[in-house]
């Protein structure tokens, strides 16, 4: 139990913006008609790709050594770019469709 | 000190960019410019990420990291641009798969830096199977809408032995966590049992609830890239995750409520499940006969009709035939025709994927009308041309208690004067019901490809 108390006052500021977080995400939704249902998911699905970060940093961060690491790290990374480049992509590409016409 | 000011400050902006990304993507206005903020939001972050490091690093990890994202932006890239607009749920999926798997294999390497601190490695676990079940879901969800795993695969009892998995994975994770192993060989299991839990979890639900799927493992790898901004503190990774977390979440929670069902039951099946085989019981109940039709019939009736809706489904994608529609639209409205297009809120394989299939042609915007405000209409509206569509006019949803799509709202065109249904054969629907509306005495059946009969049906009214 002071375990978990410990936890919470060491890591307040996280918990507060992974709860404002889950509000803003909530509220974004709700007004959204529906028909830009699916770009949405998409634009999500790259933002979602902000993994790449942690890609990265395990690279950064890994021990010259350790092949394995540096292996399984370079695929993170292509992985999380493959993820951010054509989730934003292809959001692009059905948004250039609603383009207002005169 | 300043530079951790500065990537901290960098990664702010980032979070800024994509709640601001998000919202502007909610309006057709501001959508496109909304997604190139948080596309920009997200390169600065990358870009502070790697050049604002602290720490020695040798040259070749910077080489294999820029290896790494020219690659991925290159193949990314080019997939994104190649494939066509009716395949874009599947690359959706296809995705967010590849996110879940770089927040796995975060996790896989992750894990010998942090054994014996309880939290870290619980989180470092919990990232593991997220990401791995979101990888391998989506993996399936892809083969699933591509057609090439087209039918819902169930071992007996699957929703047992589902719930068992996952429940001794849970406490498989917790043993990890809790013990403060320094095995990896665990870790591994625990990663590819995971795997495996995605691959059971999806393969049972139908082709139809894919979409609903797609968005909760959006979800999934959101919470997933959240796990790992928690691990690191690293902020930009919180924020990003969680508000795709939730926004996901809000999302598929709109999605099933669109087709009227719960989460449980797109999870669970109900969908033509073992016990009531909805096929044949229905096929039972229905009788009458179906009325054939020819093109110049239709042509007549829509040449000297006033107001015409057309109902377009997945089919119509899959024939390629948006432009023929749109050409036959135009045809119509400029005989004094007054034509407007029904959107399910389901309609194709996406919420709003009918839509952006329409857009790409030039549809007029104010002609897509959203189920609830077209429904009314229907009572004085002449021809109804249900073009590619099934599930989303069966009347069952209304009268049949019995069927799988019972309370599903549905698209009344049955108070359409007269309704002709485009189909290529009398094959049921996506989710494998039979439909009376095609026994209707109202409706006329017109057989073959959804393109070449527009294009038969637009050259025979050109003549008239």
């Amino acid at each position: 139990m002071n375990e978990l108390i410990e936890f919470i006052s060491n890591n307040m500021q996280m918990i507060y913006i992974v709860v404002l977080m889950i509000f803003v995400g909530v509220e974004i939704i709700g007004h959204v008609p529906a028909v830009l249902h699916t770009p949405l998911m998409s634009g999500a699905n790259a933002i979602h790709g902000v993994v790449i970060i942690g890609a990265i940093l395990v690279l950064l961060g890994v021990n010259p050594e350790n092949y394995l690491g540096q292996a399984l790290g370079f695929v993170a990374v292509l992985l999380g770019t493959l993820n951010v480049v054509g989730g934003f992509v292809v959001t692009d590409r059905m948004l250039e469709m609603f383009k207002k016409k005169k | 000190m300043e530079y951790i000011f500065s990537l901290e400050f960098i990664y702010l902006i980032a979070s800024m960019t994509y709640i601001l990304g998000l919202k502007m993507l909610g309006k057709p206005e501001s959508a496109r410019r909304g997604n190139l903020i948080a596309a920009a939001g997200m390169t600065m972050a990358i870009f502070g990420t790697i050049f604002l490091y602290q720490g020695e690093v040798p040259t070749f990890i910077y080489i294999l990291i820029g290896t790494a994202i020219l690659i991925g932006t290159i193949i990314g890239w080019v997939i994104a641009k190649k494939v066509a607009m009716t395949k874009m749920p599947e690359l959706v999926s296809l995705f967010n798969g590849m996110g879940g798997a770089s927040a796995a294999l975060i996790g896989l390497i992750e894990f010998e830096h942090y054994t014996g601190d309880q939290l870290s490695t619980a989180t470092i676990v919990a990232g593991i199977i997220i990401g791995s079940i979101s990888f391998s879901g989506s993996m399936i969800a892809w083969a699933k809408l591509n057609g090439t795993l087209n039918k819902p695969l169930r071992l007996p009892k699957y929703n047992i032995l589902n719930n068992l998995v996952i429940i001794s994975l849970f406490v498989f994770a917790g043993f990890i966590a809790w013990s403060g192993t320094e095995s990896q060989l665990l870790v591994y299991v625990l990663f590819f049992a995971a795997l495996a839990y995605g691959i059971l979890f999806v393969l049972p639900i139908g082709g139809a609830d894919m979409p609903v799927v797609i968005s909760l493992l959006n979800s999934f790898t959101g919470l997933a890239a959240a796990l790992g901004g928690f691990l690191y503190g690293n902020m930009v990774m919180l924020t990003g995750g969680i508000l795709v977390g939730s926004a996901g979440t809000i999302l598929t929670f709109a999605m099933c409520n669109a087709m009227n069902r719960s989460l449980v039951s797109v999870i669970f099946g109900s969908f033509g499940s073992a016990d009531t085989p909805a096929g044949d019981t229905d096929s039972q109940t229905i009788t009458g006969s179906i009325k054939k039709t020819t093109v110049s019939d239709v042509a007549i009736l829509m040449n000297y009709s006033q107001r015409v809706i057309i109902v377009p489904g997945y089919g119509l994608a899959v024939a390629q035939a948006q432009h023929a529609i749109h050409e036959l639209e135009q045809l119509l409205e400029s005989k004094g025709v007054s034509v407007k297009y029904a959107i399910h809120p389901v309609a194709g394989r996406m919420p709003g994927h009918m839509n952006v299939l329409l857009a790409e042609t030039n549809v007029d915007y104010d002609k897509l009308v959203e189920m609830e405000d077209v429904n009314p209409e229907f009572s004085n509206t002449d021809v109804v041309f249900v073009v590619g569509a099934n599930d989303v006019v069966n009347p069952a949803a209304h009268n049949n208690p019995a069927s799988p799509i019972y309370g599903m709202p549905i698209l009344d065109v049955e108070n359409a004067k007269s309704i002709i249904i485009n189909k290529r054969s009398m094959n049921p629907g996506y989710a494998g019901i039979e439909n009376e509306l095609f026994y209707n005495q109202k409706s006329s059946m017109l057989f073959g490809d959804a393109k070449g009969v527009i294009q038969a049906l637009i050259s025979e009214l050109k003549g008239m």
